[in-house]
């Protein structure tokens, strides 16, 4: 009965048998075993479950299946070139920007959505650091690393340092 | 089996929207999914996220699709030129990832009494723009939020549009979101205002306050009380006075009738005394 989708993840293509209602988030995780991607709220508030949807950043789990039919996601999994850290990951690893680990998917995607479109450097880097990155929650770390590993990024971006 | 439709232009989506009144019309979805997983699934989607979007600037005024996302609100530098209220509304709204998706239709037709968008949209003295199969239509946004989120929306339209004129030289554009933080907060009380002076005096004040009553509302008394008066203290005094007859606020988990009476007439006396601070 239901027509299959087709979503480019990751840059692959991918077929699921889904009903355009499930929320992109399930059809992630469960369909596509890209458990990367995780659930905090289910509501928007938390940033947990963010993905890139034609490059913007969305929480997927108010993005329905059919909503991202024909689209491209990104998901954390794919942040990575190969073995080739996105900037981002690598300072949230080098400064500790992470402890219990659950919120670190959403806010790489989040992070590595505003530096690679050239937010988040200059003198109020961390301002806009701040406001950008305010749909994600952590309860661990009191976000001062998260925030120094984001600047470090965007100035590795900015001097063409992948 | 949840049915899903994706309209391939604007005119589509109205046709659609005919044929298929019993689909949910999905926009950005950040009001409609919220916890999607616990809601009854829909007989159909009519996804129209994408379409009616876009910001266009010319001598009259703006025109503001309804598809259009807070983030492209928030980022236009032609809004910020001339209506720089919206594109401060537009950042408060939740945080990137719901400005992203979510959109000012979606804003104007949950109108919720928090809706975020509202207030800055009766200051700026908005029209709304709808379309069905029987025909396009305008409503003034003043008229357009006819209760405890109710809207003059018929069953078988769309809202296309918001257009805003440009505000008369010398006006003096507001806008305030009083919250618990920044982001992700519903509002315990914000305000927005236009306040038109003219020789020294507030010639016309337009007032939207939001989260102080069931719906989005004009501060008439206020109004009243601005019209007239040159902005000093002793007017700024005066409005936030002539609120108490406007508003209605509750106590609820956000915040209480007290505070929200309190705050939203501080926020009108800042109004005034800021717009004669900037008359220099
Ligand atoms: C975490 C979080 C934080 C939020 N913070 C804020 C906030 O700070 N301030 C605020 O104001 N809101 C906030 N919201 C609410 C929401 O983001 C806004 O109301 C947003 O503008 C809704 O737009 P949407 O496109 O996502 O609507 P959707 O969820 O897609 O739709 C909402 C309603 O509008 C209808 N609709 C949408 N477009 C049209 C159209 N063109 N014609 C007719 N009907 C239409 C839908 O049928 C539905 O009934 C928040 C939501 C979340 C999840
Ligand atoms: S799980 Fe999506 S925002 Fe919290
Ligand atoms: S590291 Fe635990 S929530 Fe952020």
């Amino acid at each position: 009965m239901t027509a299959p989708l087709t979503i480019t993840v990751n840059g692959q293509p991918r077929t699921v048998a889904a009903s355009p209602w499930r929320r992109l988030l399930d059809v992630l995780r469960e369909d596509l075993g890209l458990t990367g991607t995780k659930e905090g709220c289910g509501e928007g508030e938390c940033g947990a479950c963010t993905v890139l949807l034609d490059g913007a950043p969305v929480c997927s789990c108010l993005v329905v299946a059919g909503q991202a039919d024909g689209r491209a996601v990104t998901t954390v999994e794919g942040l990575a070139d190969g073995p080739l850290l996105h900037a981002v990951q690598r300072e949230l690893v080098a400064r500790g920007g992470a402890q219990c680990g659950i919120c670190t998917p959403g806010i790489a995607v989040c992070a590595a959505a505003v530096v690679d479109a050239g937010a988040c450097k200059g003198g109020d880097a961390r301002a806009q650091v701040r406001e950008l990155l305010a749909g994600n929650i952590c309860r661990c770390t009191g976000y001062q690393l998260i925030v120094d590993a984001i600047v470090a990024a965007a100035a590795d971006v900015e001097r063409g340092q992948p | 089996m949840t049915a899903y439709l994706r309209p391939t232009d604007d005119a589509h989506a109205i046709a659609l929207r005919a044929a298929h009144a019993d689909y949910l019309v999905l926009a950005g979805g950040t009001d409609l999914l919220v916890a999607a997983h616990h809601k009854p699934v829909p007989v159909g989607i009519l996804d129209i996220a994408g379409r009616f979007a876009g910001i266009t600037v010319d001598a009259a005024g703006a025109r503001i699709g309804a598809g259009t996302s807070w983030r492209a609100i928030a980022t236009s530098a032609e809004l910020a030129a001339t209506w720089p209220i919206l594109p401060a509304a537009a950042r408060e709204v939740g945080a990137l990832q719901i400005q992203t998706r979510g959109t000012i239709g979606g804003n104007l037709a949950t109108s919720s009494p928090v809706g975020d968008g509202l207030p800055v949209l009766l200051a700026l003295d908005a029209t709304i723009h709808l379309a069905s199969v029987r025909g396009a239509r305008t409503v003034p946004y003043h008229q357009f939020c006819t209760g405890y989120r109710t809207t003059a929306l018929g069953a078988d339209e769309l809202i296309t549009a918001v257009t805003v004129p440009r505000p008369a030289p010398g006006t003096y554009l507001g806008w305030r979101k009083v919250g618990t933080r920044a982001a992700q907060s519903i509002s315990k009380v914000m305000a927005a205002c236009a306040l038109e002076i003219v020789d020294g005096r507030i010639a016309t004040a337009r007032f939207g306050v939001g989260a102080v009553a069931a719906r989005p509302i004009r501060a008439a008394a206020a109004e009243a009380a601005a019209t007239g008066q040159p902005p000093t203290a002793a007017v700024a005094a005066a409005v936030a006075a002539a609120l108490r007859h406007d508003i209605t606020p509750i106590d609820d988990v956000r915040s209480t009738a007290a505070y929200r009476l309190e705050v939203a007439g501080n926020l009108l006396a800042r109004f005034v005394t800021n717009a004669g601070r900037t008359q220099g």
